[in-house]
């Protein structure tokens, strides 16, 4: 597997608060990775570490083989709409087309000029006066046109309304299915990346909770239900995520091939949301020991 | 990269240049007929007698325009660094754009050097003809006065490093505080207390001063008190044509200063007759003060009985010393601009990621 963002114990340190520690990840080659954690897990500071707006404290981060931002040719192979989507407010749309073509060697002024079309957006008008949704599509415009092998997205539809991060989504598959280029993409919202990744990483505090194409996540876990127990009897090769009891009944979410066959117990499919937020409240202690996690109803 | 930095410019190059244009117009509309009076008055005053009353008779023309230009010129620094050199990146860091143009594929340090290169150079040229248009046009008022050194950070050469100064200044607060306004405010705050200390502290000091040794002669002294202390020989300020007079001391051998209690055992005659003839006495006048007619053998006795110990010492910078000090002036502000610069460098290369 080839790696478009490998990071090896990176770390990031503002003051003597650790905005990134001791991170370790691989994001494979050709896929729409979706990178997906609570806030403060560190998302933010991982991506710009990727696209070299921040340089490391500690550990080393590669993007495309190359250290991020270690010249023009590096910053070229790599797309980027940051959080908020900045963009100069004084300068109109056509001057951010200007701008794009001017500093980057490999702008496709057709990509370019065809997205605002179909966005429908005014070459004159100033981008001040921009909502966020056109704001959002502006830059990723600027992001796709440079003609970059892997293009980061940093949160880009937390501000949005939801028609507004409608139709970002849909641009953005649009794209990956036109330039083929490799994705990744923040955010703290399961739905939106089930519309456009077929690959997630759930990050919580700077650690890697699991990380897997979409599908064989959804193949791999299991919801059971059953009276009110432990589950002891485990087959190897199967985990538990997420234990919750209530009145007289428990549910697990499980992870493994081997199924419980079990007539007390009800096995059924899990969904992306459950599975994602499952890993976000488990801890792994790291020695491949399961801790269970009881959320009392 | 340079487009770039030529778009975000454009509002103010427009204004630079608004301003270049309304003070040519109006300097090319007075310059010539200052020019001509001059040449009808003070320049031909010998044939007629009466320099002094022909000098401020001509600096009295065009007194509004001289006072609006030469603010203009000492204040065009401050403003180049506080809405240039001030917002440059702090403009950027503040509105986030720097995420943006910072992920293009140019690197910042291109970005920066871009930056700091096309809108330092605009400053520095902006200033550089706003000081060549005062300069011309002050020329014929300037030879009037005599006083080079009066007008020494309003003419020629210095104001062009005052302005790179005041831009690196703006920059590096930009980089450093991130927020355009307080930038601009320190910009300002650090910008005058440079220029006001370089002036008292430095610039004395970049060349030596010439030093004038005369003997002691009535003409060119007085006598009186200062502050109603005891009185005392005073020289009066020498008539040195476009000199920066440091000093004028009456010193000895040892270059021990002339005391009030020497000349009082000196010269008991002349104390007495000045205590005698009334109002001067006891004048709080800091500059000497002339000499009653009816003391006056008493005071030219006094002064040649002091002078057989005592010489005048003059501590000036003659007027051929001015170009070198400009050179010297203008080459410091630009080499503490380049210092400035490094920082901005280092700080958005390290401290800001």
């Amino acid at each position: 597997m080839n790696a478009v963002l490998e990071a090896t114990a990176l770390g990031k340190r503002y003051g003597r608060r650790w905005a990134l520690s001791d991170c370790t990840i691989a994001i494979p080659e050709g896929k729409v990775v979706g990178l997906v954690g609570p806030n403060g897990a560190g998302k933010t500071t991982l991506l710009n570490l990727a696209v070299g707006l921040l340089t490391p404290t500690s550990g080393t981060v590669k993007v495309l083989g190359g250290r991020p931002a270690q010249g023009a040719e590096q910053l070229a192979r790599v797309g980027f709409v940051a959080q908020d989507t900045p963009t100069y407010a004084a300068l109109t749309v056509a001057d951010h087309l200007r701008l794009g073509a001017w500093l980057n060697p490999r702008w496709d002024n057709g990509v370019a000029k065809q997205r605002i079309e179909e966005i429908d957006l005014d070459g004159h008008q100033r981008v001040g006066s921009l909502s966020g949704g056109q704001r959002a599509q502006l830059a990723l415009t600027l992001a796709i046109a440079k003609r970059p092998e892997l293009l980061i997205l940093d949160e880009p539809v937390a501000s949005l309304d939801p028609l507004a991060r409608r139709e970002f989504l849909k641009s953005l598959s649009e794209i990956v299915s036109e330039h083929g280029v490799s994705v990744v993409l923040s955010s703290h919202l399961v739905a939106d990346l089930e519309r456009v990744c077929d690959y997630v990483v759930v990050l919580v505090a700077s650690r890697v909770q699991v990380a897997g194409g979409i599908d064989e996540l959804l193949l791999s876990h299991h919801c059971i239900t059953g009276p009110r127990r432990e589950l002891d009897n485990l087959p190897t090769g199967t985990q538990v995520i997420e234990s919750r009891h209530a009145d007289g009944q428990s549910t697990f979410l499980v992870r493994g091939a081997n199924l419980i066959v079990d007539p007390e117990w009800t096995i059924e499919k899990s969904n992306l949301e459950d599975i994602v937020l499952a890993y976000m409240g488990y801890s792994d202690a790291g020695t491949g020991s399961v801790t269970l996690k009881e959320l009392k109803s | 990269m340079t487009r770039l930095v030529w778009r975000q410019l454009r509002v103010q190059s427009i204004v630079a240049l608004g301003m270049l244009v309304v003070v040519a117009v109006v300097a090319v509309m007075t310059g010539p007929h200052l020019a001509h009076l001059y040449d009808t008055s003070v320049a031909t005053c010998g044939a007629r007698g009466d320099c002094l009353g022909a000098a401020s008779a001509f600096l009295r023309n065009d007194s509004t325009i001289r006072t609006w230009l030469g603010i203009l010129i000492l204040v065009i620094p401050g403003i180049i660094g506080m809405f240039w050199g001030a917002p440059l990146v702090a403009r950027e860091l503040e509105a986030g754009t720097h995420r943006l143009v910072w992920t293009q594929s140019v690197t910042r340090s291109r970005w920066l050097a871009t930056k700091l290169g096309v809108v330092g150079l605009t400053s520095v040229i902006i200033a550089g003809l706003l000081s060549l248009v005062v300069t011309w046009w002050g020329s014929p008022l300037d030879r009037a006065t005599a006083n080079i050194f009066g007008t020494f950070d309003e003419r020629n050469i210095v104001p062009i490093g005052y302005t790179a100064f005041a831009f690196g200044l703006g920059v590096t607060a930009g980089v450093i505080v991130r927020r355009t306004v307080p930038a601009m405010a320190s910009t300002l705050v650090a910008f005058v207390a440079v220029r006001l200390s370089f002036d008292r502290l430095v610039r004395p000091h970049l060349i030596s001063p010439t030093i004038h040794e005369l003997a002691l002669k009535p003409a060119s002294m007085g006598f009186g008190s200062a502050n109603n202390g005891p009185f005392t020989l005073m020289p009066n300020t020498p008539n040195i044509s476009n000199a920066w007079i440091y000093s004028t001391q009456i010193l000895d051998k040892a270059n021990h200063a002339l005391s009030s209690h020497f000349v009082a055992i000196t010269c008991p005659r002349l104390i007495a007759g000045m205590q005698s003839s009334g109002p001067s006495a006891g004048s709080s006048q800091v500059s000497g003060v002339r000499v009653p007619s009816g003391t006056q053998r008493a005071f030219q006795d006094c002064v040649s009985k002091v002078g057989g110990i005592f010489h005048e010492v003059v501590t000036y910078q003659p007027a051929n010393h001015y170009w070198s000090l400009q050179w010297y002036e203008m080459t410091v502000y630009i080499g503490a601009t380049f210092i400035l610069a490094s920082v901005s460098f280092w700080w958005v290369r390290r401290r800001l990621s």
